[in-house]
């Protein structure tokens, strides 16, 4: 129940992208032509295609983002219950520091891997 | 006639729907994530009507080939049609940014050709006048230098200053931009009373900005790493690629046209010479910033010596007929009418004179048939030479980079097409 | 759910809506105002009392302008990418709670549009959502320039996404929560008592290291300098927005407001105690001499003020780090998302820990 607002945020945010986006459409003039209807190249025809491959490094970071961001994730609920565990005993804590160290021989890897490397 | 129009504004060689792929090898991965890309000539970069060609992979540039010429106007060629006279108007042109070297450096060229001494005041005015524009030029730079790289703010602080000293020039020539301030053999006209002293208040308060300036920016540790090694350009490369100026300046190369070559009366005027070690971006900041402030003491030396006293050579050749003769009297008349319209001759010979612009060495070659047009008139800009070093310098770099290279190196569309 | 609860959700639901729609014309006000005072000029000052009316001006031009939808664009996901920015930038400012809740007649009235029990990890997951937005506008365009932008963008968002969400871990061990209105309830307990002057258990004070990288983060993710590559004008001409018309430049634009809403909301909400009134706002509240049902709802106000003055700070805090850095490159953003920030913000969870461990925090 407590979504609901939220729905209504979305289905508002739709409705007023959509309205702007016709009206524009509507109120503004047309006037096409072969040059605006290219794509913007600076001033030049383009040359090929921006639809093919592009560089891998783009690929890597997202497929980072996705290998630790999943373990990162998993601070949450330890973070939430740290302190009401703390006085009962230590094995929770001393889970995480392995969770963590995990986590870091991971990102060494990738770092020596040269993963990292913007060049 | 309308149909002539529409063909032409079909018929621009755009890729149609068909054939709009490019074609690679499937097997190729690498090569196939290479992109080609036009960066200009309507590219905010592109200070400018210039244009690159660039691979990139990814992010870097992998090769690149520079080209230009969307601006030039046959400056050269104008200078063999048109009188010594009317050739100013054209020199305010070349490097607009500091229009006043220009002319100072032509008026020069013209002179020494035909071997007229100008008065001291006129000498001094020049320096000034030239001065004044080094500083306009450099405050442009190294703001649209940082412009380029998101501080904004920074250069806003520049460009306050550069209005004020705009204002002096326009209180010279009525002009802000384009000065046309020169003429041979003399001024347009005197500087109107107390302007030194204005120039010496704008002195002061320049000094400050360029304090707050340097307090702002140069220290900055995002700056840094923007800058330090980026763009390097080595001192063997400055002098394969005839690089000067401030830019030869930073990689560490000592010329300074106005100090080896002392023409005016750079001679009598204190000032150093910055020098750079790297060749970076950071040193191309660094060599003009520190020369704004050289700039400032040589006009602050040029307000103390420069003296009331004629404005004008005593040569009937080259001297503008007075108006009050102009009207009143025949010989006048025909003296005014015969000196713009067929204007005066120049004894045959060559000459090439140089003086240190803003931006590098700027030459005029001229040679003279005893006519009262150049048989030929060759300008040097000193962008031409620098633009021929980008490719180089920014090969594998990024983007970014070749955006800072770029403005650092201070293209001035004008001067590098002519 | 009877109809007062009803009308009490809609009616929050339009505050959300007014605050997200009019932060964009304001802020494009302050931000041109602000940068102008910074740089020494004007700035717009014609339309309206002092420039106000400057950004409604703006809107009626860009309506009214040609809205092209170039031919060699995807269409569909060309229209839908302005759309799926804007939805993230509308929904997270939904769970910051604006007043501690109340109760006025045996009904309890919540000041968060939504009182989601997840709390800060709904914030992430929506906020999240923006890049799809930015990676369909580039992809669609179909334009060498567009395609980089949101390529850059898209890395740098999620790059800094985990250092966010990481940093904001640490502040979680704290206060043992991930419900934003027991994370500002748990600020308002004292952490030091120094004679006559208690200090409250802010973020801020608690978590210095996570403040600053949690400050960074939302820099590179509402991609604002010195951060803001993607749209980086010089270099890859307008980024992801290059072949859009007036509006939909605009609907970005709209989207990139209401991101920094949230994050100014954020940014109080987690480290600068939310709607805990500001120093002198409790004597105010009591100085007032109001009494049962108006003493509640002046709490109330004052309160929001307190948040909203905080969240005004933040909003200028952006702009004036806007005009006054310049850009970092995109290898150097990759640099310091991942080998800084990362390494800091699990630094920062073990001191957290250990601190806690101490009880010192």
């Amino acid at each position: 129940m407590s979504y609901l607002p939220v729905l209504i945020l979305v289905v508002i945010a739709i409705a007023l992208g959509g309205a702007i986006q016709i009206l524009s459409h509507v109120l503004g003039p047309k006037f096409p032509n072969p040059m605006k209807n290219s794509p913007f190249e600076c001033g030049m025809p383009p040359l090929g295609d921006a639809r093919h491959r592009f560089s891998v490094r783009f690929y890597l970071v997202a497929i980072l983002f996705l290998l630790f961001d999943v373990e990162a994730v998993f601070f949450f609920p330890f973070a939430v219950t740290f302190r009401e565990y703390l006085g009962i005993n230590m094995f929770m804590v001393l889970e995480m520091a392995v969770f963590v160290g995990i986590l870091l021989v991971g990102y060494f890897y990738v770092l020596r891997k040269g993963a990292l490397e913007w060049d | 006639m309308k149909q002539e129009t529409e063909q032409r504004t079909l018929d621009l060689g755009l890729p149609d729907s068909e054939h709009y792929s490019v074609e690679h090898d499937p097997d190729d991965l690498w090569g196939d994530s290479q992109m080609i890309i036009n960066i200009g000539p309507t590219h905010p970069v592109m200070h400018g009507a210039l244009r690159m060609v660039a691979k990139l992979s990814g992010e870097t540039i992998e090769s690149s080939y520079c080209e230009f010429g969307y601006t030039h106007r046959a400056k050269e060629k104008l200078g063999e049609n048109r009188t010594y006279h009317q050739f100013i108007v054209y020199t305010d042109r070349l490097n607009y940014c500091s229009a006043l070297i220009n002319n100072v450096t032509y008026a020069m060229a013209v002179e020494r050709l035909m071997g007229l001494e100008v008065p001291e005041r006129t000498v001094w005015l020049r320096m000034m006048c030239a001065e004044i524009a080094r500083i306009t030029d450099h405050l442009i730079c190294i703001g649209i230098n940082a412009v380029d790289l998101g501080a904004l703010s920074y250069f806003l602080y520049g460009f306050h200053q550069r209005e004020e000293a705009y204002t002096l020039i326009e209180k010279l020539c009525g002009a802000r931009l384009t000065t046309s301030y020169t003429r041979i053999g003399g001024m347009m006209n005197d500087a109107p009373e107390g302007w030194e002293k204005e120039v010496k208040a704008w002195v002061g308060r320049t000094r400050k900005v360029i304090d707050e300036m340097d307090r702002l920016l140069t220290a900055n540790r995002i700056w840094h790493r923007r800058t330090v090694g980026v763009g390097v350009f080595t001192k063997e490369d400055c002098l394969k690629y005839s690089y000067s100026g401030p830019n030869a300046r930073a990689a560490g190369i000592d010329i300074d046209l106005r100090r080896d070559q002392p023409c005016m009366f750079y001679k009598d005027v204190q000032f150093e010479v910055p020098i750079g070690k790297n060749g970076d971006v950071y040193d191309r900041y660094a060599v003009r910033l520190e020369e704004i402030r050289q700039s400032l003491r040589i006009l602050e030396q040029c307000a103390d010596k420069i003296k009331p006293g004629p404005i004008w050579v005593e040569d009937k050749r080259v001297r503008i007929p007075e108006k009050h003769a102009v009207y009143n009297t025949m010989e006048g008349l025909i003296h005014h009418f015969k000196f713009f319209m067929t204007g005066f001759d120049v004894p045959a010979g060559e000459a090439y004179t140089t003086f240190e612009a803003a931006n590098g060495e700027l030459g005029f070659y001229i040679v003279s048939k005893e006519a009262p047009r150049a048989h030929r008139l060759r300008i040097r800009g000193p962008s031409m030479f620098h633009y021929q070093g980008l490719d180089t310098m920014v090969q594998g770099e990024k983007i970014a980079d070749l955006v800072a290279a770029l403005g650092s190196i201070n293209i001035i569309a004008g001067e590098l097409d002519r | 759910m009877d109809m007062i609860d009803v009308e009490i959700m809609l009616a929050k639901v339009l505050l959300i809506v007014l605050m997200v729609l009019q932060a964009a014309p304001i802020m494009a006000w302050v931000e041109r105002r602000g940068a102008a005072l910074i740089q020494n000029r004007l700035g717009p000052n014609r339309v309206g009392p002092l420039g106000l009316f400057q950004s409604i001006a703006d809107a009626i031009k860009a309506m009214f302008k040609e809205d092209l939808v170039p031919a060699h664009v995807s269409r569909f996901y060309y229209l839908l990418a302005p759309i799926a920015c804007l939805i993230p930038a509308f929904m997270t400012f939904a769970v910051i709670p604006m007043a501690a809740p109340i109760t006025i007649e045996g009904r309890s009235i919540h000041f968060q549009v939504a009182d989601l029990n997840v709390g800060i990890l709904y914030v992430f997951a929506v906020a999240s959502l923006g890049v799809f937005g930015i990676i369909m506008a580039g992809w669609s365009s179909n334009n060498k320039f567009s395609l980089l932008g949101s390529l850059r963008s898209c890395s740098q968002m999620i790059s800094y996404e985990l250092s966010l969400g990481l940093s904001v871990v640490a502040l979680i061990m704290v206060y043992a929560s991930v419900h934003l209105g027991e994370i500002v309830q748990g600020q308002a307990e004292t952490l030091l008592q120094l004679g006559p002057i208690a200090i409250p258990k802010l973020g801020i004070f608690v978590q210095p290291l996570g403040f600053l990288l949690f400050l960074t983060a939302v820099h590179a993710e509402t991609n604002r300098l010195p951060f803001d590559l993607p749209e980086g004008e010089t270099e890859i001409v307008a980024g992801y927005h290059t072949e859009y018309g007036p509006m939909g430049f605009s609907l970005f634009m709209m989207a990139e407001y209401g991101n920094m809403l949230t994050a100014s909301g954020l940014l109080a909400t987690l480290y600068f105690g939310g709607w805990q009134m500001l120093p002198g706002f409790a004597y105010v509240h009591g100085a007032l001499g109001l009494s049962g049902n108006a003493h509640i709802l002046a709490g109330v106000g004052l309160q929001f003020l307190s948040l909203l003055l905080k969240v005004i700070f933040f909003m200028l805090l952006f702009v004036w780090t806007r005009w006054t850095l310049p850009r970092f490159r995109y290898d150097q953003v990759m640099d310091l998302g991942w080998k800084v920030m990362f390494p800091l913000s699990l630094v920062n969870i073990f001191i957290t820990g250990a601190l806690i461990y101490l009880g010192w925090i």
